[in-house]
């Protein structure tokens, strides 16, 4: 029978709960790197028992974990993220420019075909790939340094690449996202860059609709239609049906249009689902019920998901990268909070229930699903 | 030999359980000590120093003898005590939450 794995990175170190098809009763494996925060992991969509994670610290810095044995047991890999050349500045909270400085990486992506291949959206925003299973980093610096760098500037979180989508019908593009520059996409496989962020209006910076400067929060797509993509920016959520060249907001009738994830059903591409957030000084739902909205028109229109979700007293976050979905039949949904649970829906949202509700805060939840 | 206590999570990382022990061919410096560790665990690499600044990562501090060498040159001489491997050098994480 097949059955799901998630991955789950929190404050304090790294969960997998896994569970067979029926996902009703789940075996839970962790902390794994116990006490370090683990921002994301992620298993190879060419082989599932391939999986990376980022590990870091304040203190101790950036470690990169490889699992052959999907996550059994681990290895540490290379953790030198090194910008190529002078890493030049870019704009600090205060205005001023600001050297470019790593800090940690956000986000792993394997490879769609190969197991070797991976790339790192870091802090401070730039993207590196390796082709030898993480144990050495090359920038692809053609990202940082197109001309609009000095531009960039932190959102509260730090400088983050902290989305990295792969087109699945082309292995040339790449699309990718920073809070807060915006989006950006290549089509040499990631040698040459350009931002596609038209359409984007962001109250936050002097020139509302700049080419850069947006604080995006998360790009999702459906591997069907790599050209239709929706984002959950800092406030709207958009979509783009021309791979990124324009946007338009479909916020509709959500109660809020704050929120940092974003993310689309297994297998209906205008089914997405956001969870609204009361705002960005208010960190949590709305009157302190916890409600993810599904739209089954690609936007626009939305309709609140509360079964098996608290609805009072609840004030968590969810934050960008703590949202995926299964691709069993009946598509599964899954997302993390800052309060530590993890909620799994196995009827596309219809209803919820908490896998495990008293982790560290969840900074990201991924899925695979086994054969 | 030189003796070196790592804070718990750096142990964990390095898969020892207790202090390490490491051989210098010359002089013992911070610079000596920190090279020959990286040398013997690889994964260390990073964790103490940057690994392209060399210099010590903010939150990390060594102290020996009870002293604080934190802020002496990585090349000064290890007091006597460490150098001969009476005393270890102690790499902490700095006093600072979590």
């Amino acid at each position: 029978m097949s059955g799901v794995r998630v991955l789950v990175g929190t404050r304090k170190g790294a969960f997998v709960l896994t569970a067979d098809g029926k996902r009703d009763r789940w075996k839970v494996s962790g902390p794994h790197f116990a006490g370090w925060e683990i921002y994301h992991l992620k298993g190879s969509p060419a082989e599932p028992n391939r999986l990376y994670a980022s590990q870091s610290s304040g203190w101790f810095g950036q470690v990169i974990q490889r699992s052959d044995d999907g996550g059994a047991t681990w290895e540490a890999v290379g953790n030198e993220f090194r910008y190529e050349g002078v890493p030049g500045t870019h704009q600090w909270y205060d205005g001023t420019q600001h050297p470019w400085e790593f800090a940690r990486v956000w986000h792993l992506e394997p490879s769609l075909t190969d197991p070797e291949t991976v790339y790192a959206g870091v802090e401070d925003a730039a993207l590196f790939r390796s082709a030898d299973g993480g144990r050495s980093w090359q920038e692809l610096s053609g990202l940082r340094c197109h001309g609009s760098g000095p531009r960039w500037q932190p959102g509260a979180g730090g400088m983050c690449l902290h989305t990295i989508l792969l087109d699945p019908a082309d292995p040339a593009r790449i699309f990718i996202a920073i809070s807060a520059a915006g989006a950006f996409r290549s089509d040499d496989a990631g040698r040459t860059w350009r931002p596609v962020n038209r359409g984007l209006k962001s109250e936050g910076i002097p020139d509302p609709d700049a080419d850069v400067g947006h604080c995006v929060h998360r790009i999702a797509m459906h591997r069907s239609r790599p050209g239709v993509l929706f984002m959950q920016k800092h406030w709207d959520v958009m979509r783009s049906d021309d791979a990124g060249e324009s946007w338009t907001e479909v916020s509709g009738d959500l109660p809020t249009d704050f929120g940092f994830p974003i993310d689309v059903h297994a297998h209906e591409p205008e089914t997405i689902y956001v969870v609204p957030i009361k705002s960005d000084s208010e960190h949590y739902p709305p009157d302190g019920k916890l409600r993810v909205y599904r739209s089954r028109t690609g936007g626009n229109e939305w309709e609140p998901l509360t079964k098996g979700l608290p609805q009072r007293d609840c004030y968590v976050n969810v934050l960008r990268d703590a949202m995926a979905v299964d691709s069993l039949d009946s598509c599964g949904v899954y997302f993390g909070t800052t309060g530590g649970q993890v909620y799994m829906s196995p009827d596309a949202g219809d209803s919820w229930s908490p896998i495990v509700r008293d982790l560290p805060a969840v900074l990201s939840v991924e899925v695979q699903t086994l054969p | 030999m030189i003796r070196v206590v790592l804070p718990a999570h750096l142990r964990t990382l390095a898969r020892v359980s207790e202090e390490v022990e490491l051989q210098l061919d010359g002089p013992a410096t911070q610079r000596a000590v920190l090279d020959a560790l990286e040398a013997s665990y690889p994964v260390l690499r990073g964790t103490i120093r940057g690994q392209a600044t060399q210099r010590r990562r903010p939150f990390i501090r060594f102290f020996a003898c009870e002293q604080d060498l934190s802020h002496e040159s990585p090349d000064s001489p290890l007091p006597e005590a460490v150098a001969t491997g009476v005393e270890p050098l102690l790499v902490v994480g700095a006093m600072a939450g979590g």
